[in-house]
């Protein structure tokens, strides 16, 4: 057993530390925090990363990654959390890419991945629709061949950020005569098509982040197809497994929790400091000692992966634990920002009220809830757990 | 950066889980524990041929010089076979004192017999009115020239009814409660004026209540420094925690393959019952909190290996989590296994007793995580 860091991987470290330092500043976090500059403030944080060549650590060397080892992608995820700067979009760069390079034909490689690496082009995700959520393969949004195009008619749902994107990769359904996995598509279509609407869906946290998008008649050349027709599942699956190591959201969790232990001093009951509270205090050691643990969980994924033989068992529990700790984080924000829990402050200022975390500590919690219920559910992840690792 | 094992360490506990496997069934275990020394003499002696009670000694002394990654090695494999045989009470705890105590002759006189099997100790650190507080110490011990003289109780002795030699904790200065002024007395279980009386844990331990009236103890039978005996015993009792906190990780992976392996042989509406989603869900909890269980064992046996500031936050950590989880794993593996989860026959609930005995050793979840933020709000 050995836990420590080569002196090579700490003096990566101490790059990543320094490029944070300089690339992730305070100008650009007010831009990203607000609801009208966040297009634009997230598209300069990826161009400066584009820059510094680690905006796509993981696609080969040849497109543009890095060529880092696991260990390397979990130095940079975890000071780059631990500094508070955001990931990039994943739609682009971690969900379409890798289907583009692994299955997609050369021409489709140079039209597309340059274009992502740039951010000239903002995609979204194309997958569930009101009919097929956890049950994906009951999709039924329709592609029809007519001469080079398809035709598509249907519609996805609770596409996030689609109200920005260019381009959308979509599961379609191109045959439904077999077994339902059998007949779907993916497709590559550009947003400005006509016959595209984007609808906007208003969510509890009262941000608009989800969108419908409706296909009418819309036409989409064959040659924006990845792969062969009625084989996109097999394509879309490869890139489930795909695998994420900042799925847990260690650092970003470790970094509230800093946070809230904080506020605990600041915040007071009747003149008596929340941090006296003990109820309160045994509820964060609850959370806190469940993420010491997930941060280990996430360093032997790591240390197996680093030696070649792949995530164990235990990487399955990375998505259902992570959440599940960023939620209980954030029902203790709520918890601590009290009567300030329910503000929605808009346009005010922190001031103007005379509470500074109460709306955010809102947002982020309703915002949250979606997180054990996006990727798979985590009602879904546990199914897949019974199945394959418990061979239940 | 690796968590695996190195050859050697493989190669113990590989020998652990094999003779666990080939020599203490179900059946060989309830005999052992429910024998009068509370365990086999015949197996100890197997145990000590193996090599197994030298492992934490230094080379000098005999021993194995095992750090914490073996002992945690071989405590989840003893776990997993729910071995009842005193090493926790006789190498771990008793053995670790005498190793850290700093005391030569005595480390001379007593570990070559630990590790050759003929010698039982015991650690005698807890007191009626002392609950979880180590520091919470009455029994006294007045100096009479060259001798201490003992007189109190001592409460739930691990493997007391049997130990040969017994380190006691005792009160030579300050008030009941404070840390400093605690020594720790090695004392011949023959002595005249101790007597003890012993009985039985639902895990199968045999421990004992131990009274000295007036016992005598010669002054060069100390461990440590007089009145500093609170540091050493803190330290040993921090290892040994990560010790039983193996021990239990292994029974939670044995209840947890017993309980999947159950389910899917018990037939119930005309399909096994290991096909029900609400039954999956729940297996899938145990599994998650097994699997975030070894995550921190590792994280506290890493920070004991490379003694680091982390390791008495880590520690607490652990035996909080095997507390909750451990509860968890056992009422749901006897829960998922029906009306046979209640029966004395089936080894279920004889596990699910010793997580709880695990949990309640050297303070319970509750007390630990109380320990854990004064810890936490002592740094900030």
């Amino acid at each position: 057993m050995d836990l420590s860091f080569s002196a090579e991987e700490l003096a990566f470290r101490d790059e990543v530390r320094a490029f944070l330092n300089d690339a992730w500043t305070e100008e650009l976090a007010s831009l990203m925090g607000s609801t009208e500059t966040f297009k634009e403030g997230q598209i300069e944080w990826q161009h400066r990363l584009n820059k510094q060549g680690w905006l796509a650590p993981d696609w080969p060397i040849e497109h543009g990654g890095t060529g880092w080892t696991s260990t390397q992608n979990f130095i940079y995820e975890t000071e780059r959390s631990a500094v508070g700067a955001p990931g990039t979009l994943p739609f682009g760069l971690k969900m379409v890419a890798p289907v583009i390079y692994g299955f997609g034909t050369e021409e489709q490689k140079q039209r597309f991945l340059p274009k992502i690496l740039n951010s000239e082009h903002w995609w979204c995700q194309g997958y569930s629709e009101p009919g097929a959520g956890s049950d994906l393969a009951a999709l039924q949004t329709k592609a029809e061949l007519d001469g080079d195009d398809y035709i598509v008619n249907g519609a996805k749902v609770w596409t996030t950020l689609a109200q920005y994107a260019d381009w959308i990769f979509c599961l379609v359904r191109t045959d439904s005569s077999g077994k339902r996995q059998d007949g779907i598509t993916f497709l590559l279509i550009d947003m400005n098509t006509p016959g595209i609407s984007v609808n906007p869906i208003d969510s509890i946290d009262n941000h608009h982040t989800l969108n419908e998008v409706v296909f009418d008649n819309v036409r989409v050349p064959v040659a924006n197809r990845i792969g062969e027709q009625d084989k996109g599942w097999t394509y879309a699956k490869s890139l489930l497994a795909h695998e994420r190591t900042s799925i847990a959201g260690v650092s970003e969790s470790k970094r509230k929790l800093r946070k809230l232990r904080e506020l605990l001093a600041t915040e007071v009951n009747g003149g008596v400091p929340l941090s006296q509270d003990t109820m309160i205090q045994s509820r964060i050691a609850d959370v806190e000692i469940e993420l010491m643990a997930l941060e280990y969980t996430e360093l032997r994924v790591l240390a197996s992966t680093a030696a070649g033989e792949g995530p164990g068992v235990e990487s399955s529990l990375l998505k259902i634990k992570g959440t599940e700790i960023q939620q209980a984080l954030q029902q203790l924000y709520m918890d601590l920002a009290g009567y300030y829990s329910g503000v929605i402050q808009g346009d005010m200022s922190a001031e103007s009220i005379g509470h500074d975390f109460g709306s955010e500590a809102r947002r982020a919690y309703m915002y949250g809830r979606a997180a054990t219920i996006y990727g798979g559910s985590n009602e879904v992840q546990k199914n897949i757990t019974a199945k394959y690792v418990l061979g239940l | 950066m690796n968590f695996k094992f190195s050859e050697e360490q493989n190669m113990l506990k590989d020998s652990v889980a094999r003779y666990v496997q080939d020599d203490y069934d179900f059946e060989t275990r309830r005999k052992n524990a429910a024998s009068a020394d509370g365990f086999s003499r015949e197996q100890w002696q197997t145990f000590a041929e193996l090599g197994w009670l030298s492992i934490p000694f230094s080379e000098a002394q005999g021993g194995f010089e095992g750090g914490a990654t073996d002992v945690m090695a071989v405590m989840e494999e003893l776990g997993k076979g729910l071995v009842v045989e005193p090493f926790v009470a006789t190498v771990l705890l008793f053995g670790g004192l005498l190793s850290k105590s700093g005391n030569a002759a005595l480390q001379e006189a007593y570990i070559p017999s630990i590790i050759d099997g003929s010698l039982q100790g015991a650690f005698a650190y807890l007191e009626r009115q002392s609950r979880f507080e180590l520091a919470d110490v009455k029994t006294s011990a007045r100096r009479e020239g060259g001798n201490f003289i003992l007189n109190g109780e001592k409460t739930v002795v691990f493997n007391g009814a049997v130990a040969d030699k017994i380190v006691v904790s005792v009160r030579t200065s300050g008030g009941q409660s404070d840390e400093t002024g605690i020594s720790l007395l090695l004392v011949d279980a023959k002595a005249a004026g101790l007597s003890s009386t012993s009985y039985r844990l639902m895990d199968g331990q045999l421990v004992a209540n131990l009274t000295f009236d007036n016992v005598t103890v010669a002054a060069d039978q100390l461990l440590g420094d007089l009145d500093e005996g609170f540091t050493l015993m803190k330290s040993v009792i921090a290892d040994v925690t990560i010790a039983i906190c193996a021990e239990g990780l292994g029974i939670m992976q044995k209840l947890n393959a017993i309980t999947i392996e159950y389910t899917k042989t018990r037939k119930q509406f005309g399909v096994a019952i290991s096909s029900f989603q609400v039954l999956q869900h729940r297996m899938v909890d145990m599994f998650m909190a097994a699997e975030q269980t070894k995550s921190l064992l590792y994280r506290a046996v890493c920070s004991a290996e490379d003694q680091s500031d982390e390791l008495e936050k880590n520690v607490i950590a652990l035996k909080v989590m095997v507390g909750r989880v451990g509860k968890l794993i056992g009422g749901e593996a006897i829960q998922l296994h029906g009306g046979m989860g209640m029966t004395d026959e089936l080894d279920v609930g004889h596990y699910a007793k010793r997580l709880m005995m695990i949990n309640t050793s050297f303070g319970d979840a509750d007390y630990q995580q109380q320990k854990f933020t004064a810890l936490v709000a002592g740094a900030a």
